[in-house]
């Protein structure tokens, strides 16, 4: 009896996302029962569309936090925004546009994902203050850039975005894929192990052979690049890039990459749990919404329930 | 022989350095702010930001980051032009409610080793919540005590100057000066030794924490007797400013490496680097992005110094 428990209880903490989809599961249980049932299909289908893009975001900042502690990347909301100011200012809402404007998109990431490298390398300062200062340097470039107006996606990007398969938001089919890929690329490639490495021993990484500041730079310009991605797609998904569209993002791409199981302390990561955790995110806003709570609760709620679940989750791993 | 400045005198120059550059060019852009009147206003908002920022060196002193104390200021702020006023002792408990919740914070962020980050992160909605929740139009009245304190004019210099400086003063000699202060020092510069020491890290933690809940506190009632009334998101951006005044008052982000002194110094520079972009006639547009490059050509100073330093 003990030995069968245990070993359930093996299974269970083997694979900590888990407890991201059971979360999900149980505040979306708790919506349509107040709901009487009605719009469970609609709810778990937005929360698929909505989940997207903090899973894109949550992609590159699991990489990150995985190479160890100290490392995370503040820029995300600030590369979001610039990235789909560009990209939709420079394709004026033209179908032809629409590839040229992604790799302008990436492109911005790219560099600032370079700068952000390049300022953790030249000035030797952690990686936190690093991305924050940059980040002020990009969102004032968006801010001087976009100039507060909000520019309409080119019609085929919008389809594109919002486009469903029998309910089912395309674009998640695509990050689910892209996330599988990517659990791929962290467990199999020598890029994803090597990521691994550093986060468990920089030291013995480097000893090991590992081009340990190569690994760095690729993988906060796979970040960049990821958060740019998001910036285009999002833009496209709501109408056009506005200046506060990657706030919200900042906490969501850590929480993801907390709630769904990674190590804070670097070095375990899991690509699963970044689904469950966003799911989870996006349906307990759902949950507060669906009660008819004020803002005030509701914020007050949001931010109980995030402390208390990366209390739980966010733990001691050693 | 002449004398050669060790760079760790250069470092922690760096700060009076800053403040001084851009004094001595909003001096030469605009002639008429050398005058009580003129730094009045131009330090007007200095001092809750200073507080903000000894709130967040606090912090990072242990080696954590605080991304809620702008939200928790507001907090403070609601609290301060409403209960405070209505029924000075409801009140006053409130605020000495909120401090025992941050030392709170400090002790679970040790005890199950969480990521600052993200649990200060939560905590902001949870102090915007609140905030809403206490106030939820903005408005409100600060206290008449709190607003004479603010509004006093001083002798020959701004009040605020007076203040900044006994603040600082005061800080330097508690954590820099006095005993408890380096072990505190010392969670952050070594953790595993101080604990073998038989210090324990959970108190040091949980006693930094509560002193940024005490500065953030002074800083939302500060920030009312200036405005007279508050707002819930009348400091959110108070996060990024304060850790940008505590880098650029010399202190690191790791090793309990601090300066009182320095980050009320950094608070100033931020507060006057606003001014100094409008007398530029730089767009608004660039006024966080100007933070961004004052940040990153302080921290290359830095960089360049400890070069020189080795040498």
């Amino acid at each position: 009896m003990t030995a069968a428990l245990s070993k359930h209880f093996k299974i269970i903490s083997g694979k900590p996302w888990i407890w991201a989809f059971a979360g999900a599961f149980l505040v979306w249980g708790a919506t349509i029962l107040y709901t009487g049932g009605t719009g469970a299909g609609q709810i778990l289908s937005a929360a698929l569309s909505f989940a997207t893009f903090s899973v894109i975001v949550g992609i590159g900042q699991m990489y990150v936090i995985t190479l160890g502690p100290g490392n995370v990347d503040l820029s995300i909301p600030a590369t979001m925004t610039f990235a789909g100011a560009v990209s939709m200012k420079i394709m004026e809402t033209q179908d032809a546009m629409i590839l040229p404007g992604l790799v302008i998109a990436l492109l911005c990431g790219l560099a600032v994902g370079l700068f952000n490298y390049g300022l953790i390398h030249a000035l030797r300062i952690p990686p936190i203050i690093a991305t924050l200062s940059s980040s002020f340097l990009v969102q004032s470039s968006a801010i001087a850039y976009g100039r507060g107006l909000k520019i309409k996606p080119p019609e085929l990007l919008a389809e594109f975005t919002t486009a469903r398969i029998a309910g089912f938001p395309l674009l998640a089919i695509c990050v689910i894929l892209l996330a599988a890929i990517m659990s791929v690329v962290l467990h199999r490639t020598v890029f994803g192990r090597s990521v691994l490495a550093i986060g468990q021993n920089p030291r013995a990484a480097a000893l090991a052979g590992v081009k340990v500041d190569f690994i760095r730079l690729a993988t906060y310009l796979q970040s960049a690049v990821l958060a740019a991605l998001c910036g285009y797609l999002l833009a496209g998904f709501s109408g056009g890039a506005s200046l506060n569209m990657g706030a919200e993002y900042l906490l969501a791409s850590i929480a993801v990459v907390v709630i769904g199981g990674t190590s804070v302390a670097g070095g375990f990561a899991n690509l699963p749990g970044l689904w469950g955790a966003a799911l989870f995110m996006f349906l307990l806003v759902t949950m507060l919404n669906t009660f008819g709570l004020s803002a005030g609760i509701r914020l007050l709620l949001t931010g109980v329930i995030i402390v208390g679940v990366i209390t739980l989750a966010g733990g001691r791993r050693d | 022989m002449t004398f050669v400045p060790s760079a760790r005198l250069l470092r922690s120059l760096l700060p009076a350095f800053s403040l001084t550059v851009i004094l001595i060019a909003i001096f030469y852009l605009q002639p008429r702010a050398m005058s009580y009147f003129g730094l009045n206003l131009l330090l007007n908002l200095a001092l809750p930001i200073a507080f903000a920022t000894l709130a967040q060196m606090c912090v990072i002193a242990v080696n954590d980051l605080d991304l809620g104390i702008g939200a928790f200021v507001g907090f403070v702020a609601c609290v301060g032009a409403t209960w405070l006023n209505e029924s000075p002792v409801l009140g006053v408990a409130v605020l000495a409610l909120c401090i025992l919740a941050y030392a709170a914070l400090g002790a679970l962020i040790h005890l199950r080793n969480l990521p600052s980050i993200v649990v200060t992160l939560g905590m902001s909605f949870f102090w915007l919540g609140l905030a809403l929740l206490v106030l939820p139009t903005p408005g409100g009245k600060a206290p008449e005590w709190v607003r004479a304190v603010m509004t006093f004019k001083a002798p020959g210099m701004p009040t605020t100057i007076y203040a900044s400086a006994m603040v600082a003063i005061l800080v330097h000699f508690a954590l820099m000066r006095s005993a408890y202060g380096a072990v505190v020092r010392g969670v952050g510069g070594n953790p595993r030794s101080v604990e073998r020491a038989g210090w324990s890290i959970l108190k040091a933690k949980m006693s930094m924490y509560a002193l940024a809940g005490f500065f953030g506190v002074l800083s939302g009632i500060s920030l009312i007797g200036l405005t007279t009334s508050a707002d819930a998101n009348i400091a959110l951006r108070y996060t990024l400013l304060s850790i940008a005044g505590v880098i650029l008052g010399g202190g690191e982000f790791v090793g309990g490496r601090i300066s009182p002194v320095g980050a009320v110094l950094g608070a100033m520079t931020l507060t006057l680097a606003a001014s100094f972009l409008s007398f530029l006639r730089i767009s608004p547009d660039w006024q966080i992005g100007a933070q961004g490059a004052i940040l990153i050509i302080v921290l290359a100073l830095r960089v360049l110094i400890n070069r020189a330093g080795k040498k």
